[in-house]
């Protein structure tokens, strides 16, 4: 009986001030709609960015001189370092073939192979690539750099390019995350602000309701329904509009882009998930919070 | 000869309050005497200030037995609608206490507010009725807010719109109605719990003469069933025709309270007390040609 009168009520809000309802709906219905768009952005940009960050490598050149086994000892030193996350070993031969695959006619006037044996280092973390460079070649105090095997020549990075990689990412990621911030912001202050004109513009209704004796819970629970069937509705309609949108427009391009198609993009049941509980919750709280200051008579 | 009366009233009436209040000062037993089940409603030494004007209540002291029909009368900014206020605890007194029914006001808490509404009718001059709802449910949510059941609702809400005249504008909506219905409305509204105490602030401040009686005839049979019914005007004219129980505020202080108690409240119809109302007003008062105040007209003589 009080639950369907809560209801009715509820219903009768809507209907009788159409305007601030659908003012509050589309309000939902845009900010979701931007958040379901921007959050896969931002997701498909940080895993772009750990992408290229994992290329990172560091190589360990060894001497011309070395035999199987110094290359076997240094790729055992290597390995037990807990800065490693991967290693590959590229022999002389194999070293040259990629090189004149790149570029056969430098290679041809070569007649002998100047490439040295390399192991291919990935480091756990691109950030400690420096640590991981330190601790295969530590730094003499005069200046120079030793080894820690005596059968490797010199351990580097391509450090520019690493710098460069390391920070590009870097900014990308924060800024897409602070944008991400704002935008949740934006859209919570939006809604809310709207429920509040939509519960504002019926404040003499509320004051009459308490002067005839309600409870707040009374007044309170058609409000929070209301909110939260508004917030549904719009949560609603954005998810189907972003279905629509997936449909039509991301999914023909996955296979074509790679950025699309990035690992740790969030599946579309979770955004849809997101989306209506954020969009419930915040309608509801907001309607709830917003009556509270009428409610004090 | 009729302003000394009014002068010698006026000094009992202080004389009474300034006797009160030396009482209150006196003792805290006496501040916290219980207070009488056969009054209503009683003030003791309430005063209440705004602070940005100087509207208000000061250091009123009255008392309104049960089944009394009382009319309270002033200019505006006298402290009436302040008083009305006070009663259905929308503000709270500064100081001294309200009583209704023997209860403290001040003793309700925040929960316990809207249980008491529930025993006050309260029409106000602005009608104050949901725009969103017809006249059945205007009337009607004053039931479901206490929960009553929707059989209740549906005996008692064409019960109370007969009596009030608003059988045929059921499922009209309060833009649809005029003043004159839509203070009905709230008049029905008010009386369909049969509350034990009905208060109205300035209930015909809008509406014409005619149906401003038709109002008061209203609250006056809501009366004879033994409800309370303390009604604010500043229709100084029409109520001291009627022969009811005045109280007078000016500027806050109750200045008259008068007893008209010519006839018992239940000695006179309905089409009587109408009656009263339509008697002809006093002549007004002529004022002599050497009244200073109508040096006004000299002013365009040349």
């Amino acid at each position: 009986m009080k639950v369907g009168f809560f209801l009715r009520e509820a219903l009768r809000g809507m209907t009788r001030n159409a305007v601030p309802s659908f003012a509050a709906l589309a309000s939902v219905l845009v900010t979701l709609l931007v958040l379901g768009v921007f959050i896969p952005i931002v997701q498909a940009t940080t895993g772009a960015a750990n992408e290229v960050r994992g290329r990172v490598l560091v190589n360990v050149y060894l001497k011309s001189n070395s035999t199987q086994a110094d290359i076997a000892r240094v790729g055992g030193v290597i390995r037990q370092n807990d800065q490693v996350d991967k290693v590959q070993f590229v022999s002389k031969a194999k070293a040259l073939s990629e090189e004149k695959a790149k570029n056969p006619e430098a290679y041809q006037l070569l007649g002998s192979n100047p490439l040295p044996d390399t192991y291919r280092v990935t480091p756990k973390n691109p950030d400690n690539t420096d640590e991981l460079i330190a601790s295969l070649a530590p730094q003499t105090p005069g200046g120079g750099s030793t080894v820690v095997d005596p059968a490797i020549d010199v351990v580097k990075s391509s450090k520019d390019d690493t710098q460069k990689i390391l920070t590009a990412t870097k900014v990308v990621k924060y800024t897409t995350g602070l944008l991400a911030v704002l935008l949740v912001i934006a859209s919570i202050l939006l809604i809310s602000n709207t429920i509040r004109l939509s519960v504002f513009s019926r404040r003499r209704e509320i004051h009459v309701m308490k002067l005839v004796g309600a409870t707040d819970g009374f007044i309170r629970w058609p409000f929070v329904l209301e909110g939260t069937i508004v917030g549904a509705l719009g949560a609603i309609l954005a998810v189907l509009l972003l279905g629509v949108l997936k449909v039509a427009l991301v999914d023909p391009l996955v296979s074509d882009f790679a950025l699309l198609a990035a690992p740790q993009t969030v599946g579309f049941g979770a955004l849809v998930a997101i989306l209506l509980g954020a969009g419930i919750l915040v309608s509801a709280l907001g309607s709830a919070i917003s009556l509270r200051r009428f409610l004090s008579v | 000869m009729a302003a000394t009366e009014d002068e010698l009233r006026l000094r009992d009436v202080q004389a009474a309050q300034r006797a009160a209040s030396e009482q209150e000062r006196a003792g805290a037993s006496a501040s916290s005497r219980p207070g009488d089940p056969a009054n209503a409603i009683e003030m003791r030494g309430v005063s209440k200030t705004y602070d940005v004007s100087n509207a208000g209540l000061r250091n009123a002291t009255f008392a309104v037995r049960r089944g009394e029909f009382v009319f309270m009368v002033g200019p505006t900014g006298s402290g009436k609608s302040t008083l009305m206020r006070l009663l259905i605890k929308e503000l709270e007194p500064d100081e001294g206490r309200i009583l209704v029914a023997g209860r403290d006001l001040s003793e309700l808490t925040h929960k316990q507010v809207p249980y008491y509404r529930r025993n006050l009718g309260v029409v106000f001059q602005d009608f104050k009725l949901l725009p969103n709802r017809t006249v059945h449910d205007n009337v009607a949510y004053a039931l479901q807010v206490t929960g009553s059941r929707r059989k209740e609702i549906r005996a008692k809400v064409p019960d109370i719109l007969r009596l009030t005249g608003l059988s045929t504008k059921l499922h009209h909506y309060p833009d649809q109605l005029s003043g004159g219905e839509q203070q009905r409305v709230s008049i029905a509204r008010a009386f369909v719990n049969h509350p034990p105490l009905l208060l109205a602030d300035e209930p015909t401040g809008n509406l014409d003469p005619e149906t401003s009686i038709g109002i008061m005839q209203l609250l006056y049979r809501i009366n004879r069933t033994g409800t309370t019914v303390l009604v604010a005007t500043h229709d100084n004219a029409m109520v001291d025709r009627m022969r009811r129980r005045v109280l007078e505020l000016d500027a806050g202080r109750i200045v008259r309270d008068e007893i008209g108690g010519r006839y018992a409240p239940a000695d006179i119809s309905t089409a009587e007390f109408g009656a009263l109302l339509r008697e002809p007003a006093p002549e007004p008062r002529r004022k002599g040609h050497d009244d200073p105040s109508d040096d006004f007209d000299d002013a365009f003589r040349d």
